[in-house]
């Protein structure tokens, strides 16, 4: 049981890690998408199958591709201009991260409800659909509404302006 | 043995890595890349103490996971749009070039 959530685990971070570390970005996109399925992996170890899926549906299927989409587009390698120097340097970032990792590990640590055990079960498809035609069918509903405004915003954002308005291309 | 405590380190491990990519990395998309990982890292805390919690019958830890999921997703698309029209207007995805709101770079 432990042994399997640490298979699922070790790829998943590893994935994650690279992700975040790697220069070329489609890389970093595909390591991306492997972690998310990591991810879904461990919603279907949790007992969480409908999760699982609708993990692997929208981030694997819908946001990795969507990544890989922008890497494309734009370009797909970072630049390091030498004009600037970075605003926040590097170690600045890995020791707030780390400073919380050690702040949220002790927090999680020294947690005595954490170690209670307690009774599992396992997720039905069928309760998730009950439930959001009962209980959640008002914030189904602004989810939906949601969906529809960044359908449409996305799209207008990403429209080129085709009114002629001039830019300046910087090199 | 109880496995939460090992889940919720590991998510806790997922989101101090995306929190890092976010902090050090200066293109937009990595950037938002880190973003879904911390994203994540929330699903799965959700999941965990949804299993392992009190009433778990009343589905609340998935609810919440399942919105916070299709919120991302929303997220992720607006994010990904307004990188596509930055790089079109600077020719650049790198965070620290685009620091002004006023449009031309000087």
């Amino acid at each position: 049981m432990t042994l399997m959530l640490f298979l699922l685990a070790v790829p998943t971070l590893a994935a994650a890690l690279a992700a975040m570390c790697l220069r070329n970005l489609v890389h970093a996109a595909l390591c991306a998408a492997i972690c998310f399925t990591g991810v879904a992996a461990l919603f279907v170890y949790l007992g969480a199958e409908f999760m699982g899926f609708a993990q692997v549906i929208i981030y694997v299927g819908a946001i990795a591709i969507l990544l890989l989409f922008a890497v494309l587009l734009t370009r797909g390698f970072e630049t390091l201009s030498p004009l600037r120097a970075r605003q926040v340097p590097w170690p600045v970032g890995v020791m707030a991260a780390l400073i919380t990792l050690a702040v949220m590990t002790i927090s999680v640590v020294s947690s005595p409800s954490l170690l209670r055990p307690r009774t599992a079960m396992v997720l039905r498809t069928r309760q998730v659909g009950d439930r959001l035609m009962t209980d959640y069918v008002l914030p189904m509903e602004a989810i939906g509404l949601l969906m529809t405004a960044v359908l449409i915003g996305a799209a207008v954002l990403a429209l080129r302006d085709s009114n002629g308005a001039k830019r300046r291309r910087v090199p | 043995m109880n496995p939460l405590p090992t889940v919720v380190l590991l998510s806790c491990l997922l989101f101090a890595i995306g929190l890092g990519g976010v902090l050090t990395r200066r293109n937009a998309i990595v950037v938002l890349i880190g973003i879904e990982f911390m994203l994540n890292a929330a699903n799965l805390n959700f999941i965990a103490f949804w299993r392992y919690g009190p009433e778990p019958e009343a589905l609340r830890g998935v609810m919440f996971a399942l919105f916070s999921i299709a919120v991302a997703a929303a997220e992720a698309a607006v994010g990904l749009a307004i990188v596509l029209a930055i790089y079109r207007h600077w020719r650049t995805a790198d965070l620290d070039d685009v620091d002004e709101l006023r449009g031309d770079r000087l």
